[in-house]
This record gives C-alpha cells, sequence and structure tokens, in this order.
C-alpha cells in the first residue's frame, strides 16, 4: 500500500503549516464566509491564518504546553475553526463538542479528555461550562467569542476571544519567534483532533485522529471527486462531528476551496439558497426534511400546477429508478424531460439552493431510496458514502456514474475492505485512527491485527461495490426464526414525509411491531388542511385520523416487503405513534439521531408489552427533560393499532 | 417634589390625573423612573396601567399634573414629539404593519432617524443610499440582537404571536431610545417565550443602558427582572418600592394579590 501523500514533507504536514502555505500562495482568496448582520463577510486565506495565529498566541499567553486539550463549543463560526487550527499550531488538541450537549454530556467529555482550555461561542456554553466546573479539574480558562450577555460575569478565568487574541499580539510581540517555532515542531503524528464518537451504546469514546490520518483521508477524497479551490460548502452540521471537521476544516485546508457559515441554525436553508454550494453533505433526515418541505409546499399549490409538478416529478423518478436499475429509458421519457427541466426542475434546485452541486453526499444512516430518487431525478448528483470516526471519516464512495440504490460505493484509494467471516465489515488504511483515548481496551476491541472492525454487517457485491445491510448486532429473528433487519423496515417506514422517526421491535417476539413519531410539520399541515384541531404534538399524534393516516403509510410498507423474499416474513403487525418525539435531549436518539435501541426498548418496555398484549390502548408517562436540562413528566394515553398485513402469497 | 430632577431620575411623573368622563383613571400619581433601572408596573385590570403608560408616551394629556423628562417639562407634547424625545414603546396588542416584512417594520422603528430630501430619496442618491446602508446596519444589530435572523423576510402577520412581540420590541429599539415603555410584553407567551422575552428585555437593559418601564401581569416575571415594582388600584399608587418591599406591603396583598391579611 504505497501511496504518494503518505510521503509528507516536513513543509505540508500539518494543518497549520498548510493554512500558512495557503495564506503565501492564494491569500486573497476567500477562505470561510459567516453571513453575519444579514450580509456574509468574508475571509481570505491570509486573515484566516492571521486571526488563528493570534488566538494560537493567545493560548501561549496562558501558557497552553504542547498535548494540551482545547475544548471547542459552539455552531459553525469561523472563529471556532481559527481557535481549531490556533490549538493545533501549539501542538494542543483540539476537542470539538456538540453545541447542544446537556451539562451532564458536557461534563463527562471535558473531564475524560482533560481539557485545560475551551473556546466557545456564546453565553449559552459558558452558562453550561460554569455549572460543571466542579467536575473539570483541569478546566483553566474559558474563552467566548460573543460578548452578548457577558457583562455581568466576573469570573477571572472567563476570557472574551478579543482579549484573547489582544494578549496573543502582546506575546507575539515579546516572543517574535515563538508561534514559527511551535508550528515548526509540528509532526504529522502528532493528533490532530479528538472526537468524540456519540455511540448508539455505553459512554462517548475519544477518537484521536492524527494530522497524517486526516490529510491522507481528506486528500484522497478530494483527488477522487475532483474537488479544487473553486468548490463552496455550507459548514452547518455540528463541528463536533468527524465529518464537518473533514469536509469544513481538512478539506477545505487541503484544497483551498470556501466554507461557508450560515447566521443561525433557523436559517440554513436559506442561507443555503443564497451560497449554491458546489459541494454538499447532508444525513438522511436532512434529505428528508428538504424533501417534506417541498411537498407541503406542493400540496399547496392550485391544482392545475400541482398536476403539473406531479407529472414532471413522477416521470423523472420514474427515469431515475429505470437507470439507477439498469432499464432503459423510453425515447418520450428523453423528449419529456428538457421540457421538465425547464418547468420543475430547474425552478426547483434553484430554490433549494442546489443549482450548482456537482458533489452531494449522504450517509450516516441509509436513505429511503425513494428519497434518494427524488433528489437524483432533478438532476442532483447525491451519492452515498461509508465511513466512520475511525476512519477520518470516509472509507467508501460510489463512484459517479456507476451510483445503485443500496450500495455505499468502492473503497477509496488507500483503503482495504475486507469481510470477516461472521459477515462483519474490516478495512484498514492510513486513515486508521489512533486509538481511543485513554480506553485501550475498548481499542483492542475495534482494531485487531490493523482491521477495524466496523461493527457493521455488509457484503461486496458482484459489481465491486460495498452493501451494509445493518448493523451487525441488530440483524436479529423473530420467534418462529424469520429473519428480521430493524433498520430496514425503519428507513421505509421514514419515508414517509408523515412518519418523522420509527423504531421496530421484534426479536424472538411472534410479529413485528413500530414505535413511530409522526413529523409534526407534515402532519400538522394536513391535520389543517382537513380542519382537524390539535393542540400540542401529544394531542395531534394520538389523534384517530391521524392512525388512520399513518396506518394507509404502515400499511403500503408491509406491501412492499412481499416482493422481497428474504424479509416478506418480517412485516409489521401492530404499531403505536409515540406521544412525544425521540430526543436527544432524552438519550433516545443520539445527537447525530441515531436511534438508540437498548435504551428505547428499556424506557418504552411498558409500551412494548402492550404492543404484543390485545389492549387498544396503553396509559404512558415519559420523562422529558428541556433544553436547560430540567425535567418533566409527559402523561398520555397512547392508542395501539393493528397494521394492514396482506397474507403472504396473496395480492400480486 | 421639585422640578429639578434629582441625579440620576430620567422621568419623573408628577401628581398626575387622568380623567374621562367622570371616570377618574389616574388620580395623582406620582413616579420616579430612574435611569438605568428596569420599573415594573403593576396592579389589577383597569388600575390605570395602560392609561400612565400613555400618558408618558403623550397619547394622553393629563388633566393635573406634570411630566419631566431629562428635567424638563414635557407635559403637553404629542407622540411624534414624544418620540422625538427619546421614548419609544410598544403595544398591549401588537401593533404591527402586518404585510410588510420583519424588515421594514423594524425599518420604520428608524424613521425618525432619517432625514433627506424627497428628490434624493426617490433617486436614491448620495446621502440618501449612505443614509439607508447605516440604518440598515443598525436594524442588523437589533436582529442579530433579538435573534429573528430567520424571519427577517417573514410577513409580520403571518408570524406566531410571541415573536410578533419580539418584533414589535425590535421596531421600538431601532429607534435608539432612552426610555422604553413596554405595556405586557410577555401577555400570551408560554413558559419558554416569557423567558426568552425576559432574557431579552434584561440584555437590552443591561447592553445598551436603556431604561425600561414595564407593565406585567406574571408576578414571578416583574419579580425576577425588575428593580423597583409600582403598584397602581384604581387609579391610585398605594406602593412602590423594591420587589421584596412591595411583595410584603399589606396594601397590596390587599389590593392586588387578593390575599386577605388581618
Amino acid at each position: 500500500m504505497t501511496d504518494p501523500v503518505l510521503t509528507l514533507d516536513a513543509e505540508r504536514d500539518t494543518f497549520p503549516k498548510l493554512v500558512r502555505a495557503n495564506a503565501r500562495a492564494r491569500g486573497q482568496a476567500i477562505a470561510i464566509r459567516e453571513k453575519d448582520y444579514g450580509i456574509w463577510q468574508a475571509y481570505t486565506w491570509a486573515q484566516y491564518f492571521e486571526q488563528a495565529r493570534l488566538i494560537a498566541l493567545g493560548l501561549a499567553s496562558l501558557g497552553l504546553a504542547r498535548g494540551d486539550k482545547v475544548a471547542i463549543v459552539g455552531d459553525n463560526r469561523p472563529q471556532l475553526y481559527w481557535a481549531v487550527m490556533g490549538a493545533q499550531a501549539l501542538g494542543g488538541v483540539p476537542v470539538p463538542l456538540y453545541q447542544d450537549s446537556v451539562e451532564k454530556e458536557l461534563a463527562y467529555i471535558a473531564d475524560h479528555a482533560e481539557v485545560r482550555f475551551a473556546v466557545v461561542e456564546d453565553q449559552e456554553q459558558v452558562d453550561k461550562l460554569l455549572h460543571v466546573r466542579a467536575q473539570c479539574p483541569r478546566l483553566e480558562t474559558i474563552v467566548y467569542d460573543d460578548p452578548r450577555g457577558m457583562r455581568g460575569y466576573a469570573e477571572p478565568f472567563l476570557l472574551s476571544l478579543e482579549e484573547l487574541q489582544r494578549r496573543g499580539r502582546a506575546f507575539g510581540e515579546d516572543h517574535p519567534r515563538h508561534f514559527d517555532d511551535e508550528v515548526a515542531q509540528g509532526r504529522a503524528d502528532d493528533l490532530a483532533v479528538m472526537c468524540y464518537t456519540s455511540g448508539t451504546t455505553g459512554a462517548p469514546k475519544g477518537t484521536m485522529l492524527s494530522h497524517r490520518n486526516l490529510l491522507f483521508t481528506a486528500t484522497n477524497a478530494a483527488r477522487r471527486e475532483g474537488l479544487g479551490a473553486d468548490d463552496e460548502v455550507l459548514a452547518y452540521l455540528p463541528m463536533a462531528w468527524v465529518g464537518d471537521h473533514v469536509f469544513s476544516y481538512a478539506q477545505a485546508i487541503v484544497t483551498g476551496f470556501t466554507v461557508n457559515c450560515p447566521e443561525s441554525a433557523a436559517t440554513v436553508l436559506a442561507d443555503l439558497k443564497e451560497i449554491g454550494p458546489t459541494y454538499f453533505f447532508a444525513p438522511p433526515r436532512i434529505w428528508e426534511s428538504i424533501l417534506t418541505t417541498v411537498m407541503i409546499r406542493v400540496e399547496d399549490c392550485a391544482w392545475p400546477k400541482r398536476r403539473m409538478v406531479h407529472f414532471f416529478l413522477d416521470l423523472a423518478q420514474d427515469m431515475e429508478r429505470r437507470r439507477l436499475s439498469g432499464r432503459g429509458v423510453a425515447p418520450v421519457q428523453r423528449l419529456l424531460y428538457p421540457l421538465g427541466r425547464l418547468l420543475v426542475y430547474g425552478p426547483l434546485r434553484d430554490n433549494l439552493g442546489f443549482r450548482r452541486i456537482r458533489v452531494a453526499y449522504t450517509a450516516g444512516e441509509a436513505i429511503g431510496p425513494e428519497i434518494f430518487v427524488f433528489f437524483r431525478s432533478l438532476g442532483i448528483n447525491v451519492k452515498q458514502l461509508y465511513g466512520m470516526t475511525e476512519s477520518s471519516g470516509l472509507i467508501a464512495i460510489q463512484r459517479d456514474g456507476e451510483v445503485r440504490l443500496d450500495s455505499v460505493g468502492t473503497p477509496l484509494p488507500g483503503v482495504e475492505i475486507r469481510i470477516s467471516d461472521e459477515g462483519e465489515v474490516l478495512f484498514r488504511s492510513p486513515g486508521v485512527f489512533r486509538g481511543y483515548y485513554k480506553n485501550p481496551e475498548a481499542t483492542e476491541r475495534t482494531v485487531r491485527d490493523g482491521w477495524v472492525h466496523t461493527g457493521d454487517a455488509g457484503f461486496i457485491d458482484g459489481a465491486g461495490d460495498l452493501r451494509i445491510v445493518d448493523r451487525a448486532k441488530d440483524v436479529s429473528r423473530l420467534a418462529d426464526g424469520t429473519m428480521f433487519a430493524p433498520k430496514y423496515l425503519e428507513n421505509k417506514l421514514k419515508f414517509s414525509p408523515y412518519v418523522k422517526e420509527a423504531v421496530c421491535v421484534g426479536q424472538d417476539r411472534p410479529f413485528v411491531a413500530a414505535l413511530l413519531n409522526i413529523d409534526l410539520a407534515a402532519v400538522g399541515n394536513w391535520a389543517e388542511r382537513r380542519g382537524i384541531t390539535h393542540t400540542s404534538y401529544t394531542d395531534l399524534s394520538q389523534k384517530p385520523e391521524v392512525y388512520e393516516l399513518v396506518g394507509r403509510e404502515v400499511a403500503r410498507v408491509n406491501a412492499t416487503l412481499l416482493d422481497d423474499e428474504v424479509l416478506r416474513g418480517a412485516r409489521i403487525k401492530r404499531f403505536l405513534i409515540l406521544h412525544k418525539e425521540l430526543d436527544p435531549d432524552d438519550e433516545e436518539v443520539t445527537r447525530t439521531r441515531k436511534v438508540r435501541r437498548g435504551y428505547i426498548a428499556q424506557k418504552y418496555a411498558g409500551l412494548i408489552e402492550a404492543l404484543y398484549g390485545s389492549g387498544d390502548h396503553v396509559e404512558v408517562e415519559a420523562k422529558v427533560t428541556y433544553e436547560d436540562g430540567r425535567v418533566g413528566m409527559i402523561r398520555a394515553d397512547v392508542r395501539i393499532r393493528d397494521a394492514e398485513v396482506v397474507a403472504a402469497g396473496s395480492g400480486r | 417634589m421639585s422640578a429639578a430632577a434629582g441625579a440620576g431620575v430620567l422621568l419623573q411623573v408628577e401628581s398626575v390625573s387622568v380623567r374621562f368622563g367622570a371616570l377618574m383613571a389616574l388620580s395623582g400619581v406620582s413616579v420616579d423612573v430612574r435611569a438605568g433601572e428596569i420599573l415594573a408596573i403593576i396592579g389589577p385590570n383597569g388600575a390605570g396601567k395602560t392609561t400612565l403608560l400613555n400618558v408618558i408616551s403623550g397619547f394622553y394629556h393629563p388633566s393635573q399634573g406634570r411630566i419631566f423628562f431629562e428635567g424638563r417639562d414635557r407635559t403637553r407634547l404629542r407622540p411624534p414629539d414624544v418620540a422625538e424625545l427619546g421614548i419609544a414603546r410598544t403595544f398591549q396588542n401588537v401593533a404591527l404593519f402586518k404585510g410588510m416584512s420583519v424588515l421594514d417594520n423594524i425599518m420604520t422603528g428608524r424613521l425618525l432617524k432619517m432625514k433627506g430630501s424627497f428628490l434624493l430619496d426617490a433617486l436614491y442618491l448620495g446621502p440618501a443610499m449612505s443614509q439607508e446602508l447605516a440604518n440598515r446596519a443598525f436594524v442588523e444589530r437589533i436582529i442579530d440582537f433579538l435573534e429573528i435572523q430567520a424571519i427577517r423576510k417573514a410577513p409580520a402577520g403571518r408570524l406566531p404571536y410571541g415573536l410578533q412581540k419580539r418584533v414589535e420590541l425590535a421596531r421600538a429599539l431601532a429607534a435608539e431610545p432612552k426610555l422604553l415603555l413596554l405595556d405586557e410584553p410577555m401577555a400570551g407567551m408560554n413558559v419558554e417565550e416569557k423567558e426568552d422575552m425576559c432574557r431579552f428585555i434584561l440584555d437590552v437593559n443591561g447592553e445598551f443602558g436603556t431604561t425600561i418601564v414595564l407593565i406585567e401581569h406574571d408576578m414571578g416575571v416583574v419579580m425576577d427582572i425588575s428593580d423597583r415594582v409600582v403598584v397602581l388600584d384604581y387609579g391610585r399608587k398605594i406602593a412602590d418600592g423594591t420587589p421584596d418591599d412591595v411583595r410584603t406591603h399589606p396594601a397590596v396583598l390587599d389590593a392586588y394579590l387578593g390575599v386577605t391579611h388581618d
């Protein structure tokens, strides 16, 4: 396994060195933009480097030593990306944390990572850290970017970013060679970042990644995908997630493309439209929510327009399905498509901000085939990729022109994939992480003989593409031995615009049952148009009409299962609609919105028992955690329904 | 009390009475508003709270008594003149231009700060343009401050009530007031919206040093955020002091909180 990237020259083997090279070679090119006060404010590579340099010197004035950990907490902001580089320049290790973490999670990671400094966005994050400070004895100084609301804080260990940079400037004048010396000491195998994986089970683990890991992965993926300095991305996914670190930091620095930070979490879709990125990543839930928004708007149109939009969308989707399955496209479709592009696809893409997209990815969870087909049919090059924190983000990506519904593509250059005898996906590459921080046992369990055990069940298909079936431990059997892959069913359910989240249960049970979350926007809109009044999420979720609506969606999924020889036995017989949304604050889903199956089975054991009982309703009381960490109770009477199951062998 | 304001008094309401026909809406009410404080006016329905706010903002003129702002007699000014002095307000029932965007609504709060000629404005030339840009920049700071970026372009009338209240606050702030009058800023809001609004009021007071007079029914809110509380009942002031003083004041317990004491 030899690759040119592995032989890194000493002038370009860490991210701070590369930023310096960018600042020299193309100092006036735009490195990062942020929408602030309603305007896109741009910073060049020269400014990026200088700002990060001042932050580094400021941290140096506070005594940051090589190897010290620096927590980074907040929305995607240029200042926080600069802080990442600032910490790296001194040999410090940035530890990005999820900005919506509750205090308990923050305290755990800050303490486990032995964080000495924290650079945070605003008062909200400062408050959380102040509350947990007693549990993080090593935390010395908290630096905040936005001074809003901070006037009343007199704590000596609080510092504004402006003040930090001012001190950095002064420190730099007294120690003119300090910054360059520290950067020069940086080596490819130094730790570049520590990403805590949210994990669907157990406590978060600190995945240690080196500059070499990330440089290798970012560069190879950028080459394979043809990314260059002219590309634009929107940085809107949590900085704590390895994907954002690769796309918005590592790849941006390696290729020199421009990163755009949205104004606020609520304005992402509007900002997306303004920027029109050429390179875009979204997990399936974002694609889903964009599709839901589109469909709600289409349903609100006058009927001639609605009919026209539906006609062309159906046409494009039929063509795309034919293409993906290798069947030919009918000539009449070929003739109609340009008209559709003029009337529907073009305006729609433009409106969504997808007009300039060359490469778009989905990953994290399997995407519903219908969602995937929808976006591809509009001419958006959405591809599936496969990766994990332990691989520096990326393992495999679908190749242009070889996109299939059920594969995740071929390995990136330098990545080797092997399937174990038990059917588990294993890989090795120069991107393989340096171990879990302070957790050698977990590292040894995951990396054996140089191969990383992913925990995913999969296989390599005839075309050489990797296919992922499910989490290896989730694939299970019903009491009668029928095979049952919960995620597969859940993904099918979630394609319905009305179903936001689904959890299927059935291991060692007589049949499959589902716990569902409705999509408040879509079902609310549906109810409004029918004059069904409701007061709250809980109230709406338990309306008999809503059960009718969702019941039809479950029946539709059951019908599609008839075609599947392996899984046709695992149709959904009973379902209920949960009275509350599954929420990471309640630990029901991870911060990246993956269902935590074990926890749900435990928390909703009463509901699950009731699904296998004979009653048609069950009383529940559930704990909810509000955003500020307070805990409240929701009581509800949850209905249970039988789903329509077409008997195998009948029907089609 | 003399007409010359004591140190730090921004607004002085001196023995003001307002009569609507036979009804005495306010009788002999005196209130000092100190620069930089948050003063809450509480009292049962019909106690004269909104009337007092209307007198201060020039909608009503007192039948008796005088009003001093920054030490000068301002008893008989009309609303536009009051606004020019640096007093802005929000209304009990939201009063936004429903068809206009949030941004435009807030921009109207800058009208008094805009000076220009018809011709230059129409052609959007020279000073007209730079003035518009400066005003827009100021408005954007407020949008950022109140965290309403996502609804900048939305028509005001289509927003939920809690957000409309926030937009109204933004418009009042756009006038860069020295004194901000808020008439029930949290009425009809849920707990979360109330907490947000409390935070914004405290932040406005803290960051801009704006003096704030507010009418509020939620006693929890009043006790949490005000420096001082004035209690009205049937047009009379029955108490005036810190939240703790007022909470235990016998006349207040009687009149407002409806708790008998003996």
